[in-house]
């Protein structure tokens, strides 16, 4: 097992140089210039040409990744081109919002998911069993933005129970906290539920149907003790797998969700980021969730031996 | 009605909690405002970007500054003389300036930032270049020298929009003007205090009321006058989306808009307990901007033609819609401003196709393609390309529309590559009315070649007019001077003034005293 994590973190290192490279490279290449963005729109080209030369942009492009990939190494992610923060300061503060929002989004979509999509197979056919698909189809449709308004509408304007956007770190206040991440991480969480619901059903139902489901329930155990001792468990592999893959949808709803709620977190650094082309700051939040997204993936890995002691690595 | 606060406190209370939360304190006045953009630079010097000039307005304080009829007034400075050959002005800095470090404000500081301002603002570098030098005379008073008598000091000195002159402490003021000023830098003499340890790019920026600041004793009156806060702190809170914060502001979460999406204007009209105020009368410019050294444009003719085929009102239906919003107006400085003529308007901006036409005919035009370049992420641009095609397509041009996000505009509008060759023909962009006012401020009429702006136009006769205009100190000799240069910038233009439009602030009712200028500023608001 350790052989394993350890190859797995070894591996790690050329994709983030790929990503590394890959990122640099896309920035440059793309239409957009920070020092234009800048200077404004009052700016003349000679102080727009001025600005690029502060920044180092006019060095030839594989000297700019040079100095980028050396500081990068030596831990120095640099300075926003236009925060005259480092790029380290910049996303520890934004790090909470996004943490939070995935954390209570998780928390709030594989609590609700797993048990509705488990039911939906144990009552196949059933009017719930037709009700968790539509809602699945209904998730995936419906772009997360569209639930953003439509929750702000009815739950901040219309009921006024909770505010419509902004965020209140925990540490501040933790009612206000709650308060301001129930509508976000409800939003996020419906792609999330539709998606796990689906695919627990599917795989229980698989399971349902195994010589050793029909063994347990002839030894007489509770139909609750089948489904959750035998079925669940048996299912939870491809169910993992979803979750980890969800991250990824996590990370791009974050992006739209911390907009429409204004939480200053990841997603809309990331977006603001790219807007202004803040190319240290961009090339430094995509190695970060790629990072993440990897380290993620292999949580998953390691969580599927928990689950399948035929799993061994 | 279930109430998450409420429940959560009634939980707390009943948990025996509630007794151990100390007095709530008296409460602060809090005036919650979305911009139209976060604020992420601090220095309204190193960028013309506007947000940074409404911060500026916060901090620091200027010279002199001008009221709702476009007057200078002094404002930091208490008096001030022009000599007999008029070579030499002399500026005395009112009693008790303070920086908000405490420390007094001096004749010094001011020259300093004076130099800083010049060196990055278009009519701060032609005021420098017609004066001999700056001068400090004692702890409150400096001189400012000139080769020859010069019309716009202090038009210059108090010019509105940007780069505003901001008086900053000589320390701040001797950055390298390429270079941004430091976060601990942030320290005006202005009626706000901006608070560094609240700010948090991306979320919000604070500012409180500077109790030391002694405003003028005249009352507010534009930008000018006795700047009295009225509130006790003022949070720009950075939020995105306009749908967001329309509901915001519906839910009484924040106090005020800068600037709503003009599709969400009626939704707010609606809205009993919301006022919508057009703060600005004189408002914004949609300009159509030339590249001059790109064929045809580099023909002048041609440009003309453009200028007969093209109609303002299409562009404004187009884009804002609702004519209680915009204006047409021929005039290039601005309807309603001392400057606004429409002398040599009469046969352009007519939509006028088959007059088009025929000086397409006559000046040889080939049918080379023009690439108009189409920002699609600004809501208040999108719109203005398809126009400016059609009318042009009716006129016999052949027109490519290149789609782009602004940004990526931004850096190609800069380029002066054949258009073929990641160039361009024509792109379009709004001006606020206050940095237009004159030919010398208004930048696109700025005509000397590559040191113009992106288009650089090169005419010598718009040049011999706008050094005139600067040189003269007779308003009614300037007013002539503009009326001749717009005769022969009509048949010459560096861009079209395509018209005029307004964006109100939208605010709750319990907001009050918003004074009109042409930036929003919140000394004199009030909160109930």
């Amino acid at each position: 097992m350790i052989d394993f994590i350890a190859r797995r973190l070894i591996a790690i290192i050329p994709v983030l140089a790929v990503v590394a490279i890959f990122v640099f490279l896309m920035l440059r290449l793309t239409p957009g210039d920070p020092a234009a963005v800048i200077a404004g729109d009052n700016a003349t080209s000679d102080q727009i040409a001025d600005i690029r030369t502060k920044l180092g942009l006019d060095e030839p492009i594989w000297t700019q990744f040079a100095i980028w990939i050396g500081n990068v190494l030596q831990g120095n992610f640099g300075e926003s081109f236009f925060f005259k923060k480092t790029v380290a300061e910049l996303i520890a503060q934004r790090v909470e919002p996004t943490l939070a929002l995935a954390i209570c989004t998780l928390v709030f979509a594989v609590s609700l998911s797993v048990p509705i999509g488990v039911m939906a197979a144990y009552r196949q056919g059933s009017l719930l069993d037709r009700a968790v698909m539509g809602f699945s189809v209904l998730g995936f449709s419906v772009p997360g933005f569209v639930i953003g308004y439509c929750l702000i509408y009815v739950f901040a304007i219309e009921l006024g129970w909770l505010p419509v956007q902004g965020y209140v770190r925990i540490g501040v206040n933790f009612w206000q906290f709650l308060e301001r991440m129930v509508l976000p991480s409800l939003t996020l969480s419906v792609g999330f539920i539709a998606l796990i619901s689906r695919i627990t059903r599917a795989s229980v139902l698989e399971v349902l149907n195994e010589d050793y489901i029909r063994t347990a329930r002839a030894k007489g155990l509770s139909n609750r003790v089948v489904l959750m001792r035998h079925a669940l468990r048996n299912a939870a592999v491809p169910i993992l797998t979803v979750i980890g893959l969800g991250i990824a949808i996590l990370i791009g709803g974050a992006v739209v969700t911390e907009s429409v709620f204004g939480l200053p977190g990841l997603g809309r650094l990331t977006v603001e980021a790219v807007l202004s082309r803040d190319f240290p700051t961009i090339q430094t939040v995509i190695l970060l969730f790629s990072v993440v997204y990897v380290v993620v993936n292999l949580l998953i890995d390691i969580s599927y031996t928990l689950f399948d002691p035929r799993i061994r690595y | 009605m279930f109430s998450f606060r409420k429940s959560a406190l009634a939980i707390m209370a009943a948990a025996g909690v509630s007794g151990v939360m100390a007095a709530a304190p008296v409460q602060a006045q809090t005036l919650k405002v979305v911009m139209h953009s976060d604020v992420k630079i601090l220095d309204p010097i190193w960028t013309t970007a506007y947000i940074q000039r409404n911060h500026g307005y916060m901090v620091w304080d200027t010279l002199f500054a001008m009221d709702e009829k476009f007057d200078v007034k002094p404002q930091m400075v208490d008096k001030y003389e022009n000599s007999a050959d008029k070579l030499t002005w002399t500026f005395t800095l009112r009693d008790g300036l303070e920086w908000h470090d405490g420390k007094p404000v001096t004749a010094e500081d001011c020259v300093a930032s004076i130099k800083r301002w010049a060196a990055r603002d278009s009519m701060g570098q032609k005021l420098m270049a017609s004066a001999e030098g700056l001068e400090v005379v004692d702890a409150k008073t400096f001189k400012l020298k000139m080769k020859e008598p010069y019309g716009l000091v202090l038009q210059s000195l108090g010019k509105p929009s940007s780069n505003v002159p901001f008086m900053m402490p000589k320390k701040t003021a001797e950055t390298d003007p390429m270079q941004q000023i430091k976060l601990e830098d942030v320290i005006g003499s202005g009626p706000f205090i901006f608070k560094g340890d609240e700010w948090k790019p991306g979320e919000k920026i604070v500012y409180v009321k500077n109790t030391k600041y002694k405003p003028r004793a005249e009352p507010a009156n534009g930008l000018a006058g006795g700047k009295v806060v009225k509130v006790d702190r003022v949070e720009w809170i950075a939020m995105p989306d306009i749908q967001t914060q329309v509901a915001a502001l519906q839910s009484g979460e924040i106090d005020m808009i800068e600037s709503p999406g003009h599709d969400l204007l009626p939704l707010l009209a609606k809205d009993k307990n919301i006022k919508l105020l057009s703060f600005n009368p004189t408002g914004n410019q949609y300009t159509f901007r030339f590249n001059s050294t790109a064929k045809p444009f580099d023909n002048a003719k041609v440009r003309h033609a453009v200028f007969v085929a093209f109609a303002q009102e299409d562009f404004l239906k187009a884009t804002i819609g609702d004519p209680q919003w915009y204006k047409v107006c021929k005039a290039p400085f601005v309807c309603g401003t001392p400057l606004a003529t429409d002398a040599g308007m009469a046969d352009v901006l007519n939509g006028n196709a088959a007059k088009a036409k025929q000086l397409l005919t006559e000046a040889g035009y080939d049918g080379t393609p023009i690439v108009l370049m189409h920002s699609t992420d600004l809501q208040v641009l999108t719109n203005l390309a398809p126009v400016a095609k059609a009318q042009m397509e009716r006129a016999g041009f052949k027109v490519d529309m290149v789609s782009m996000d602004w940004q990526t505009l931004v850096a190609r509008r800069v380029k002066k590559e054949p258009p073929s060759a990641g160039g361009w023909h024509a792109f379009l962009t709004s001006w606020v009315a206050a940095d237009i006012l004159n030919p010398v401020m208004a930048g696109f009429f700025n005509a000397s070649c590559d040191k113009a702006m992106f288009g650089w136009p090169c005419d010598a006769t718009i040049e011999k007019y706008r050094d005139q205009f600067a040189k003269e100190t007779d308003p009614a000799k300037q007013k002539q001077i503009v009326e001749d240069l717009q005769k022969y910038w009509v048949d010459h233009p560096t861009h079209i003034n395509v018209g005029q439009w307004y964006a109100p602030l939208a605010r709750r009712n319990n907001i009050d005293g918003n004074l009109t200028a042409p930036v929003p500023v919140f000394w004199n608001v009030t909160k109930k």
